[in-house]
């Protein structure tokens, strides 16, 4: 077993050198955010050596079969002055039916044993001590990210530690849903997984370089599940600590604002968090750092000041169907929540 | 019937003769009237179904394109997916073998007539109640109101909770009542090829059609007897409180996808299996030559029955099953490639050495081979488990399992439709219309379908009703858009042939194909009773036998 699989891996080597034209086709467009041959992760790059050889494979038994379908076509075709006579009757062979059923069979154990030997690396993994552990949480229709071990609560953004090929820092995600399922799915760092209710899931991801890796929801969980964006920030070890120290602070303390009164006293506080203050709603994203993210409504629009005010007074506008009432504020009120918000870093 | 006629039409009050023949059509339990029943039904449910896609392609054509509402889009994808499975693709199916399988076998109808009236109308039902959930979803108020939540409903967004309204109901009920159906005409077709074959026809001298009839209707059996329990649970759930997969209760979603995809998987072969019948039909006859290896497409096609029981997993590979399962399922699902290939090998042999003539049937059964062949190695890749992780649920699984559908089986379905068309009515098509079409919905097929691999490759999941600029989609999905313009545009050309053919064809005669299958050697149309004469068969081509007494092929089976 150990030997055929090191022929296997040896196979998939080879088929990968020689097909380093395509794959330098495909490295280039690594500009395309969701391309998932431009890994930048363990998993992704295994999936992605393994796709490679699949695919010549199958490219391979394609250009075979297509040159004897066309070349039978063209050369048995019948023509304008031929005889009305019947060609040859035959009726079989069974040399002939042997050699098509051996052949492929081998070309599918071969095909199984690379499967399976990658299927083992990527779900055998075992977290290294010093990985970082997040659950996300899948909601109708935004994600949600609790780091147990360093107390922090974000949505939307996932932000994690790049990782050294040397001394890696991968990250496991726990996968959970609150309401129906979803599927977590970067690209470029890996494969999917399903967020389903009552059936926790794992995967992992250690990014090889610092930037943003997109992706989104790809299991269909209702009416916004287009606009269920993903967005990654991978970061430098010590940019990553700085970002892990600022969530941790409470939501600033200054002098409660009209807006924060008006936050407070609307149904707003039933389902957003503001920790530090009476707003301990877990059905919509944690506002505590709002500000220090770069979209709002799950990477549906930008954070800036107009989509916010935008999104307060109306989120069909943006996103129809999300799970956000539009909670009729007065154009003044719209004004001071989105003032007091943004107060909070 | 003429006798009825004239007695009806004595008595004073005479209905007109269209209400008549309506009549007569609305009881009739005879397999040919019912199998063109069965075929018209599904050709109104192309075309609905067809405009559903239409208006999601229109939906996509560019980025934050605003054409239809998220709800309108996802109540698209809901109806398309279910009214092309359940009210096209198998009553289409189901048509041409209630039509065919009789009189291939020397039978003078089904074995059992007045359980294939039932069968018919029990599904014709089950499309009225699905369309009916536009009304009856939420009401004459919120009109429009369709299932939303795909046609594979995954738990838990049928829940009460998350599906408020009707509209899940009349998805559930109208499958529940068409596979009532489904079923009735699988026990019928398995009791009619298993009892009523003519004398001489053993089991390895029928036509492969009949057998991959008899393999699919064991399928169909198999397959949605677990759907409609899944359908029945899902019932008691929303209305008994039952907590089989409501999750807010401790009800398992992951069951419920078990359950669908038992069903799933092989109602891809219940519905491909026929297709390869059709092609084995069809390409003998128009390369003028035996079918190769007749044992081993039956051995092929036997093994591809139990094999396909045996994967429904693979469409699981990204919900979190072990290590162990996602080996077992890669294994099984890359073993029913060898059978799949063994029959394209065979078909490829057939042609090899004849006179291949490139009329209309032969024609769409040469593109099947093409597309067939590129979504069976589309699918292997996807059979990879780990490269499933990348494409499940990508477009890329869109544009393989339309190959499939569409470049395999409605190809094939098509090529049949201009095969048995003067045996149906008596008259023949128009050929020049006929390679028309072809060669618009080949068009229109290809660049629909080839392109729509590249955005699943580059991240673009499915069923979303837009999609963000800047990711590399916008180009392929322009393309796949115009695709459809050009399918449709063949699709007119394909009614329009039918009914003009219909009304002004030339007469075809018995046997225009000069073929070798029994229903050619009785009249085009066939006579109520099929045969005057119950045939007598000494081959696997009796009609070859008629026409070379020098050379039959009893000699040699």
């Amino acid at each position: 077993m150990r030997r055929s699989l090191e022929f296997v891996r040896r196979i998939c080597i080879l088929s990968v050198c020689a097909a380093m034209p395509v794959l330098a086709q495909a490295r280039v467009d690594s500009r395309l955010p969701t391309n998932i041959f431009a890994p930048a992760s363990t998993p992704a790059e295994a999936i992605f050596g393994l796709s490679i050889f699949v695919l010549l494979t199958v490219a391979g038994i394609f250009i075979v079969v297509f040159a004897l379908l066309a070349y039978a076509v063209v050369r048995f075709r019948s023509r304008p002055g031929d005889d009305h006579s019947e060609p040859a009757q035959i009726y079989g062979s069974d040399r002939v039916e042997l050699s098509w059923t051996v052949i492929p069979v081998l070309i599918v154990i071969t095909l199984f044993l690379a499967s399976a030997r990658v299927i083992a690396s990527v779900q055998g993994a075992v977290p290294p001590p010093g990985a970082l552990e997040v659950t996300v949480i899948g909601h109708q229709y935004w994600w949600e990210y609790r780091y147990p071990e360093l107390h922090i609560v974000t949505a939307n953004e996932l932000h994690v530690p790049v990782s050294d090929r040397a001394h890696p820092t991968p990250t496991f995600l726990t996968l959970l849903s609150a309401d129906t399922d979803h599927s977590f799915w970067v690209p470029r760092l890996a494969g999917k997984t399903d967020l389903i209710p009552n059936h926790p899931n794992h995967t992992w991801i250690d990014p090889y370089e610092p930037g943003v890796f997109l992706g989104q929801c790809a299991q269909y969980c209702g009416t916004q599940h287009a606009k269920m964006l993903l967005r990654v920030y991978v970061q430098p070890p010590a940019e990553f600590e700085r970002w892990v120290h600022e969530q941790e602070q409470p939501a600033q303390s200054a002098a409660p604002s009209t807006g924060q009164r008006v936050f407070e006293s609307t149904a707003c506080v039933n389902c957003h968090t503001v920790s530090g203050t009476p707003a301990k709603g877990r059905f919509g994203p944690d506002l505590t750092h709002l500000m220090s993210r770069d979209t709002i409504a799950a990477g549906a629009a930008p954070n800036t000041p107009s989509m916010l005010r935008l999104w307060i007074r109306n989120p069909d506008a943006i996103k129809p169907g999300s799970k956000m009432p539009a909670m009729g504020l007065s154009d003044q009120d719209v004004e001071a929540v989105a003032s007091y918000l943004e107060t909070l870093r | 019937m003429h006798s009825n006629i004239s007695e009806v039409s004595e008595l004073p009050a005479a209905p007109p003769p269209f209400t008549l023949r309506l009549h007569h059509w609305v009881t009739t339990v005879d397999h040919k009237r019912l199998g063109v029943l069965y075929v018209l039904y599904a050709l109104v449910f192309l075309v609905v179904g067809g405009i559903e896609a239409s208006i999601m392609r229109l939906q996509l054509i560019r980025p934050h394109n605003d054409f239809v509402s998220p709800q309108v889009f996802n109540r698209m994808f809901t109806m398309h997916g279910t009214t092309m499975i359940f009210f096209m693709a198998m009553p289409m199916l189901f048509g041409f073998a209630n039509y065919l399988v009789p009189l291939m076998v020397g039978a003078r109808d089904m074995a059992f007539p007045r359980l294939n009236a039932f069968s018919f109308w029990m599904t014709a039902l089950g499309g009225l109640l699905l369309y009916f959930s536009f009304l009856g979803g939420n009401g004459l108020y919120g009109a429009g109101g369709a299932p939303d939540v795909g046609w594979f409903a995954y738990a838990p967004l049928t829940a009460k909770t998350f599906s408020v309204g009707h509209s899940t109901d009349f998805w559930i009920l109208s499958l529940l009542v068409s596979g009532i159906g489904s079923i009735g005409f699988a026990i019928n077709t398995i009791a009619t090829i298993l009892c009523m074959r003519c004398p001489g026809m053993t089991m390895g001298k029928m036509p492969l059609f009949a057998w991959m009839n008899l393999v699919m209707a064991g399928l169909v059996i198999l397959a949605v007897s677990p759907l409609s329990a899944a359908q029945i649970m899902l019932l008691i759930d929303r209305y008994l409180g039952g907590h089989f997969f409501d999750t807010q209760a401790g009800g398992s979603a992951v069951i419920w996808m078990h359950f669908f995809w038992v069903f799933g998987h092989p109602e891809v072969y219940v519905l491909v299996l026929p297709a390869f019948g059709f092609a084995s039909e069809i390409i003998p006859v128009f390369s003028r030559k035996a079918i190769f290896g007749y044992s081993v497409m039956v051995m092929a096609t036997v093994a591809i029955g139990f094999i396909s029981m045996s994967v429904w997993a693979h469409h699981m590979f990204t919900v979190g099953m072990s290590p162990g399962a996602n080996t077992f399922f890669v294994i099984s699902t890359m073993a029913i490639a060898v059978p799949t290939g063994i029959k394209i090998f065979n078909w490829l042999a057939t042609m090899w050495g004849g006179k291949i003539h490139l009329a209309a049937p032969m024609l769409f059964c040469i593109a099947f081979l093409f597309q067939f062949l590129i979504a069976g190695l589309t699918g292997i890749t996807l059979a990879a488990a780990p490269f499933d992780w990348q494409l499940g649920n990508s477009y890329y699984v869109v544009a393989h399992f339309h190959y499939v559908i569409v470049g395999g089986i409605v190809f094939t379905i098509f090529g049949a439709f201009y095969y048995w068309f003067p045996k149906v009515t008596g008259k023949m098509y128009h050929e020049t219309l006929a390679k028309l079409h072809f060669w618009l919905f080949l068009i229109g097929f290809h660049l629909t379908f080839d392109f729509m691999h590249v955005p699943g490759l580059l991240g673009m999941p499915r069923r979303i009703y837009t999609y963000e600029p800047g990711r590399g989609w916008d180009l392929w999905n322009l393309i796949v858009t115009i695709g459809v313009f050009f399918q449709a545009a063949g699709i007119l050309a394909f009614v329009a042939n039918l009914v003009w053919s219909w009304l002004r064809g030339k007469v075809a005669g018995n046997d225009p194909w000069d073929a070798w299958t029994l229903e050619w050697s009785t009249s085009s149309p066939p006579p109520v009773y099929n045969y005057a004469v119950v045939p007598t068969v000494l081959s696997r081509r009796p009609l070859w036998d008629l026409k070379h007494p020098e050379d039959p092929d009893w000699r040699y089976e």
